[in-house]
């Protein structure tokens, strides 16, 4: 159990450093590194805080605290990946929207050029 | 470009990597329906699809990156709904679908009071040259239609469609991204528009081969069946 706490509030640290390190890097934005930020936070509270744990693992109902934490972990790191496919859904939404728009404006630029050639 | 009749009519080929097809396709059109419009929409192909079917005299929408043929079927009702055309017909870039059958959907198009008009391979006892999961795939969305659509459809998943500028004004603003035939006739039911087929001839491609593979064509089934739940369940919640 020890071994196991020291292990996930390694994890957690590590996990912190890297998220931070990315938005100075600028190699994510900081909007999308709140929830990884939330998931670390946690995973690290209730790696130093075995109370708060076991009172969770009570909650739940699972008796065992590490398989709690892990329970807990898992769920955590699912929302995140969920957000992450919301926002690249948006994303995505907003990408294809642009693409027609920049095509049919291209397509209308064309044709508004032509004309002028043909008047002029 | 632009529309002059009331009736404008514009034929729009969604076209990937068909240089070797779309040129007679364009050509054929041209014999068919002398001086309508043809829009060739290219979705960023890698060969020369785009130059070939402006030499066959049809004019080009370029997509600047690949979006998948709803993608590219959307913007093409996008340009006709903001150009003003009152029909848009749509027909492969590979040469399956025979553009002497494009007068007839014309024709329903106008006469029948119908947003959509299908051109159907399976009507009159036409039948197509389908490949084994294909022709299961088309029958299985034929018995998942038949209720949400309250008639049955015989070829659902027909590339060979037309629409009115109603269904238009509705596709530019929502259309499946990768394989709308299916999805778009909810759609469609969604809105209580009436569709009707008209029997098409099918012909093999003319060259290249069809995007659509085995394997593929179960992950189609699966991306569709939950394309046409998304859209059932949006339907429910409207009514209430
Ligand atoms: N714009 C676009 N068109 C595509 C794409 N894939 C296929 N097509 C076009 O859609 C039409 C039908 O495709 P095809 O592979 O023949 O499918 P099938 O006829 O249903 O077997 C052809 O005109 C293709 O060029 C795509 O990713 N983007
Ligand atoms: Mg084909």
């Amino acid at each position: 159990m020890e071994e196991l706490l020291d292990f996930t509030t390694g994890m957690s640290l590590a996990l912190l450093a890297l998220v931070l390190f990315s938005i100075r890097r600028q190699h994510i934005r900081v909007e999308y590194s709140v929830s990884w930020f939330g998931a670390a936070l946690s995973l690290l509270v209730l790696s130093q805080w075995p109370a708060a744990l076991h009172t969770l693992a009570g909650w739940f109902g699972i008796g065992n605290a590490p398989l709690a934490l892990i329970f807990i972990v898992g769920t955590l790191f699912l929302l995140v990946l969920f957000r992450l496919s919301v926002i690249i859904s948006d994303l995505k939404d907003a990408n294809i929207a642009l693409t027609q728009r920049v095509a049919i404006l291209e397509y209308r630029l064309e044709s508004v050029h032509g004309q002028k050639a043909t008047q002029g | 470009m632009t529309p002059d009749r009331p009736d404008s009519l514009l034929i729009i080929v969604p076209a990937y990597n068909e240089e070797a097809a779309v040129g007679r396709v364009v050509e054929e059109i041209r014999q068919v329906m002398p001086g309508v419009d043809i829009l060739v929409i290219d979705d960023c192909s890698l060969d020369q699809t785009a130059a070939v079917a402006r030499r066959a005299g049809a004019q080009v929408l370029s997509l600047p990156y690949h979006l998948g043929l709803g993608g590219a079927v959307q913007a093409g009702y996008k340009l006709a709904y903001e150009l003003g055309y009152e029909y848009v017909i749509r027909t492969d870039g590979d040469g399956q679908h025979d553009p002497r059958d494009i007068p007839r959907i014309y024709e329903a198009l106008k006469n029948s009071g119908c947003q959509m008009v299908i051109g159907s391979r399976f009507l009159e006892g036409n039948s197509a040259p389908t490949s084994l999961v294909r022709g299961l795939g088309i029958r299985f969305f034929r018995w998942v239609l038949r209720p949400i659509l309250g008639r049955p459809v015989r070829d659902p998943t027909s590339g060979f469609v037309g629409v009115n500028r109603e269904a238009l004004q509705v596709f530019s603003k929502s259309f499946p991204l990768e394989y709308p035939e299916i999805e778009a006739l909810v759609v469609l039911q969604r809105k209580r528009f009436r569709f009707v087929e008209v029997p098409c001839r099918m012909r093999p491609r003319l060259a290249g081969r069809s995007t659509i593979t085995v394997l593929k064509s179960f992950y189609y089934i699966i991306h569709v069946l939950l394309g046409v739940f998304v859209n059932v369940l949006k339907y429910e919640r409207r009514r209430r």
